[in-house]
């Protein structure tokens, strides 16, 4: 990656590595992070608790200097920046709400700092409570309000400036589920509406799947894939993206070769079972491959024309779908999801022979 | 932690031993606080209800300037010790770790330890050493070197209070350095620093020993001036200067505690 192809994009990070401390004490958190991101976009950085995301959020804000690398904004350099020079706010993840100012002077702190007018300052700090539907609670201390009231003024306060890019970490992990999954659409909405580019972190692959244009999936310091949703979920590119984002069965086969017919890779499980698998592999290479539990079908004995035939070992009802664990005659175990609504399956019980198909293509080959 | 605790006041003698402690540490006080308010020129025969005793007191001229240089010693050493104090407060829990931070530490609450007749003595050694006139400034000077730690802890402790994110968010919302302390760290600590302050002014208003070691000719506080007319014969006068002055104290003390504690319940709320 050069820096010219980074002129156009609102974010440029290039080979970022940060080491916390010095000598034997030294932690790489984050190893040679390369990635752009593109102006308006909703981006989120997916990753396991330590992975780096934070450090990446925060060397971004200027909280931390980088320990080699580039990062650039629309095509400048910013590493010489401090965090109050940045035109980036954050929404923090204990909200860092200014416990002896009102709702209203949390969200006028910025406005104020840039000097704006007393007049376009209430205009603006009404706007975005407007924006986050506070209306009513200027005049409250953060200590008065509920954990939902406070987040929303935490974002209220990093709109108001109207930063070029604003950074989330982990904004909704304090919030109980209902209220998460609401402030999930509504930050997808303020998203759109207001054109600032959100880089949003986060450990729950579901609320990143349901923001995001795109997602870095991060582990260990290193970006594992980066892609939209569908691309993550439906081509991971290796072993740590195919288990962290979604279940996956995950088995070990040996690639046979090309197959003329369907431009997929012939493979042989351990057990002898042959599949056609996306993804590329060079003949001979042993690697691993991930098929979706919702991929493969279930039925009973006779119900496909060409089904290998399992036994039925568990069965879990979860309400939209259920789940089956199935064991097939060469001792290869899956996991199988099916849709309540489908009715498929639904008479099967446990120690039921029964039968399964895993469509061409729906294994991926991934990288170890 | 759900471990059942010894409980002290279980054992038999407790309450004796409350008591006698109590006994012990307060009788005095009161003593003194009853006959100030006696009709007699004495101090341990009551003759009925007076304040005349006050109104001597407050009338009397030599306690006039003994009062007005305390309080000038005690403003001036309670406000740089207190400036101080901030300063080595803020650069021990903010910034980076400094080299020799724990000994900064010790030699800041050195004062604290060190047998005050000992200070008192190194303190005229080096004024006389250095050369500096006995006065109300070397009182001044050595008050505020006292002062420093007591105005310390309190600053110390609620500084410790307050997580660096604030500052942090408030970096991010394009405040500098300055405007971040000024908007920000020192709103957030001032209960901190207003008890500690307190503190201070009331540690330096009540010294006696390093004061009188310094004070040379001429600048009298209102310890050294109550012990010259102890020394010169008892009345009830004294009980009642000594009176106003545990009156005084009282109220700093409890308005530093309150402060302090306003300040902790109103910022950690959440
Ligand atoms: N200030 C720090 N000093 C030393 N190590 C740190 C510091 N901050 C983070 N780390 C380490 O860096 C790694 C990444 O941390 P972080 O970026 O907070 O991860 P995440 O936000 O993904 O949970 C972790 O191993 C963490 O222990
Ligand atoms: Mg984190």
């Amino acid at each position: 990656m050069t820096t010219q192809s980074l002129r156009g994009d609102a974010v440029g990070i290039e080979q970022v590595t940060k080491i916390y401390g010095e000598g034997a004490n030294a932690v790489a958190a984050l190893k040679g992070v390369s990635l752009t991101i593109g102006d308006n976009e909703f981006f989120t950085l997916l990753g396991p608790s330590g992975c780096g995301k934070t450090t990446l959020l925060r060397i971004l804000a200027g909280f931390e200097q980088v320990s080699a690398g580039k990062v650039f904004l629309f095509g400048e350099e910013i590493e010489q920046l401090p965090p109050n020079r940045r035109p980036i706010n954050t929404v923090f993840q204990h909200y860092a709400l200014f416990p002896h100012m009102t709702v209203e002077e949390n969200i006028a702190f910025g406005l104020k700092r840039l000097g704006r007018e007393p007049a376009e300052i209430r205009a603006r700090v009404g706007e975005v409570m407007e924006i986050v539907r506070l209306g009513g609670f200027a005049h409250r201390r953060p200590g008065q309000l509920s954990g939902g009231q406070q987040q929303r003024v935490a974002l209220a306060r990093a709109l108001a400036p109207q930063p070029k890019i604003l950074l989330l970490d982990e904004p909704l992990s304090a919030l109980d589920l209902k209220l998460r999954q609401q402030m999930r659409v509504e930050l997808k909405q303020i998203q759109e509406n207001t054109g600032i580019t959100f880089i949003f972190v986060t450990h729950d692959q579901e609320e990143a799947l349901a923001m995001s244009d795109r997602i870095a999936v991060m582990s260990q310091g290193e970006v594992q894939q980066l892609g939209t949703a569908q691309e993550i979920y439906e081509r991971p590119n290796n072993r740590f993206v195919a288990d962290f984002i979604g279940d996956a069965n995950i088995l070990a086969v040996t690639v046979l070769g090309d197959d003329d017919g369907s431009g997929y890779r012939r493979c042989r499980t351990a057990q002898g079972m042959e599949i056609l698998c996306a993804g590329s592999g060079a003949p001979g290479s042993t690697p691993h491959v991930s098929i979706r539990p919702e991929r493969i079908a279930i039925g009973a004995v006779g119900s496909m024309a060409d089904g290998i035939a399992c036994d039925v070992e568990r069965v879990v009802y979860l309400g939209t779908n259920r789940q089956f664990l199935v064991c097939l005659a060469d001792g290869l175990k899956l996991t199988v999801l099916v849709p309540n609504a489908l009715r498929a399956g639904s008479e099967l019980q446990p120690g039921d022979k029964a039968v399964i198909h895993v469509p061409p293509g729906t294994a991926q080959l991934l990288k170890d | 932690m759900a471990r059942a605790r010894i409980d002290l006041k279980r054992y038999p003698a407790f309450g004796t031993l409350t008591w006698a402690c109590i006994v012990l540490l307060y009788a005095p006080m009161l003593v003194i606080m009853i006959y100030s308010f006696n009709e007699l020129r004495s101090i341990t025969n009551w003759g009925g209800f007076s304040l005349a005793w006050y109104w001597k007191a407050i009338t009397n001229p030599q306690l006039h300037a003994a009062t007005f240089n305390s309080i000038v010693v005690a403003l001036s050493a309670a406000t740089l010790g207190t400036v101080l104090a901030l300063c080595a407060a803020l650069a021990m829990s903010r910034g980076r770790r400094l080299r020799y931070q724990d000994t900064g530490f010790a030699i800041i609450n050195l004062p604290l330890m060190v047998p005050e007749i000992v200070t008192a003595i190194g303190s005229l050694v080096f004024f006389l050493a250095v050369g500096i006139q006995l006065g109300l400034l070397t009182i001044i000077i050595a008050h505020t070197v006292f002062c420093i730690p007591f105005a310390y802890l309190p600053i110390a402790a609620r500084l410790q209070g307050i997580e660096g994110y604030y500052e942090e968010a408030a970096r991010d919302l394009y405040a500098s350095r300055w405007e971040t302390f000024r908007f920000v760290t020192l709103p957030l600590m001032l209960p901190g620093v207003i008890a500690g302050y307190m503190l201070a002014f009331i540690v330096s208003l009540d010294d006696f020993i390093i004061t009188n070691m310094v004070a040379g000719p001429g600048a009298t506080t209102l310890p050294m001036a109550i012990y010259g007319m102890v020394r010169t014969g008892f009345t009830p006068e004294i009980n009642a200067i000594s009176t106003m002055m545990l009156l005084v104290s009282a109220l700093f003390v409890s308005a530093s505690y309150l402060i302090g504690r306003a300040g902790d319940r109103k910022y950690n709320a959440q």
